[in-house]
């Protein structure tokens, strides 16, 4: 076991963490925080993305003992005092999701991407975001949400 | 995953003691091919150490001997690093290519020469300049050219204890460029089924080629140079007959196998294909 202390969606947490548990199930299990997926569990499909220190990552790939002294973002931590953040906004909107259970995922990287480029191209979108997989949207919509979250953004 | 030790050194030294402890002691950087290595049991470990709290392995920074990359720097910087985007094309064109976004924000360096996989999709780029590792371990550190570093899929020359601490780029001459390209089926998120990098220095006065520089992905046990194809083009003028017959002689340096991804024949013809393009993507650099 190890201790660490990290910050999530602004809240310090003090935990005694097993040295193989994920920073995945460490926030599903253990902080209850069930609004980042599991999907794959190797890298692959993005729907465990958080940001750690604002960068973006996948989150089953992470050792939770890795994060001591690290902030890291969940979905959860996306709405302020209730109110949606843009990205969500448009996405719901353009009707971006069907099942749902790619979308905490998109929403972070689509979060990270508007804040490094506020009017990204559409092949930049679909590079950013190769990493986060759908299986029911084909994608297209997800991609006009991209664009409406980063026009209502910019204002 | 099985139950291992966990360390975060902060110095080289402290990092050193605990790698030359016994058992198995892993090095996690991005844990983008460790950790699911260790859910799945392909790789076991005693002990994990995340070497990325180590100054010295997070070292990003021009001088005078070349660029020098700690192990544990994260492939989004890379790609990102303003001396990397004008002097080393090749690598920012690898840097990019790896995974996903989400894996360059975590993936280093040193994690994928380490992981020293055949289609390591930066280790071609770092051939092509001439790259060279620098390790260490509690007995003293030396110095290994990149081409000498890898014995097989999956394995390097490390001894037991022995860890890279960063690779040095050494610095480039005038008239010259890289490019590195890989072939998948489709444009991210897969591994190489080919990969190809070049890197071509010119006499400007008559367009001579004064070095080359070939390396291949996942078509050989390792990374290999593709030496034929490299003296082929040394001292000749550059054409697109000269750059036809290496990208021919490249495919001799390949010794494919057959796999899911594609044939070995398949693979042989990618080698022809790439060699051909990143040639001329350096020439256009170099008069770019
Ligand atoms: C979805 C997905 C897609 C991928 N796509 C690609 C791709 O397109 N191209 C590609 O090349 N790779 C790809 N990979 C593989 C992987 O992301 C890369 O190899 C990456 O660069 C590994 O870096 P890391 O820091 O995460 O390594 P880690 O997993 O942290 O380490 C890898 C290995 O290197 C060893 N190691 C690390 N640092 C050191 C050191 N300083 N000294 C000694 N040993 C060390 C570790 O012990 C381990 O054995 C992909 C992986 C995933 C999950
Ligand atoms: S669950 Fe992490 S990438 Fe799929
Ligand atoms: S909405 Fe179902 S996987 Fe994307």
């Amino acid at each position: 076991m190890k201790h660490i202390s990290m910050t999530v969606n602004g809240d310090q947490h003090e935990l005694l963490v097993d040295t193989s548990w994920t920073l995945l199930e460490t926030l599903r299990d253990h902080l209850r925080l069930t609004g980042t997926k599991e999907g794959c569990s190797n890298g692959n499909c993005g729907a465990c993305t958080v940001m750690i220190n604002g960068r973006t990552a996948n989150s089953c790939l992470v050792l939770a003992a890795e994060m001591d002294g690290n902030e890291i973002t969940t979905i959860e931590g996306i709405a302020t005092q209730g109110k949606l953040n843009a990205v969500q906004e448009a996405f719901i909107k353009d009707g971006a999701l069907q099942c749902g259970f790619c979308t905490p995922g998109f929403i972070i990287s689509t979060t990270a991407l508007l804040q490094r480029d506020p009017n990204p191209s559409e092949v930049e979108i679909r590079t950013r975001l190769a990493g986060n997989l759908c299986r029911c949207t084909g994608y297209d919509k997800i991609v006009m949400a991209v664009e409406d979250a980063a026009a209502m953004l910019r204002g | 995953m099985p139950d291992f030790d966990f360390a975060q050194p902060t110095s080289l030294d402290e990092a050193l003691a605990l790698f030359a402890a016994e058992g198995e002691v892993r090095a996690l950087v991005g844990g983008t091919d460790i950790v699911d290595q260790l859910k799945t049991g392909r790789r076991n470990a005693d002990m994990v150490v995340d070497v990325k709290r180590i100054p010295e392995l997070q070292r990003l920074e021009m001088a005078d001997d070349g660029l020098h990359i700690g192990a544990a720097r994260a492939l989004t910087d890379i790609g990102e690093c303003p001396a990397v985007r004008s002097d080393y094309r090749g690598l920012a064109d690898s840097s990019v290519l790896v995974g996903s976004w989400q894996i360059q924000n975590r993936a280093g360096l040193g994690g994928n020469v380490c992981n020293a996989a055949p289609s390591g999709d930066t280790i071609p780029s770092l051939l092509t300049h001439d790259a060279s590792a620098i390790v260490a371990s509690t007995s003293g550190r030396r110095e290994i050219a990149l081409s000498d570093f890898f014995a097989g899929p999956g394995q390097t020359v490390l001894q037991k204890g022995e860890i890279l601490v960063e690779v040095v780029l050494p610095p480039i001459p005038d008239n010259s460029a890289s490019a590195y390209l890989r072939f998948i089926p489709r444009n991210e998120m897969d591994i190489a089924v080919a990969g190809v990098g070049s890197f071509l220095q010119l006499n400007p006065s008559d367009n001579t080629v004064q070095k080359a520089r070939i390396a291949l992905a996942s078509v050989a046990p390792t990374p290999v140079r593709a030496r034929a194809a490299e003296e082929a083009l040394e001292g000749n003028v550059l054409s697109d007959e000269l750059i036809e017959t290496a990208a021919v002689a490249a495919v001799g340096s390949a010794t494919p196998i057959s796999d899911v991804r594609g044939s070995a024949e398949y693979r042989r013809e990618l080698v022809k294909v790439l060699t051909r393009r990143t040639l001329g993507i350096c020439r256009d650099r170099i008069s770019g």
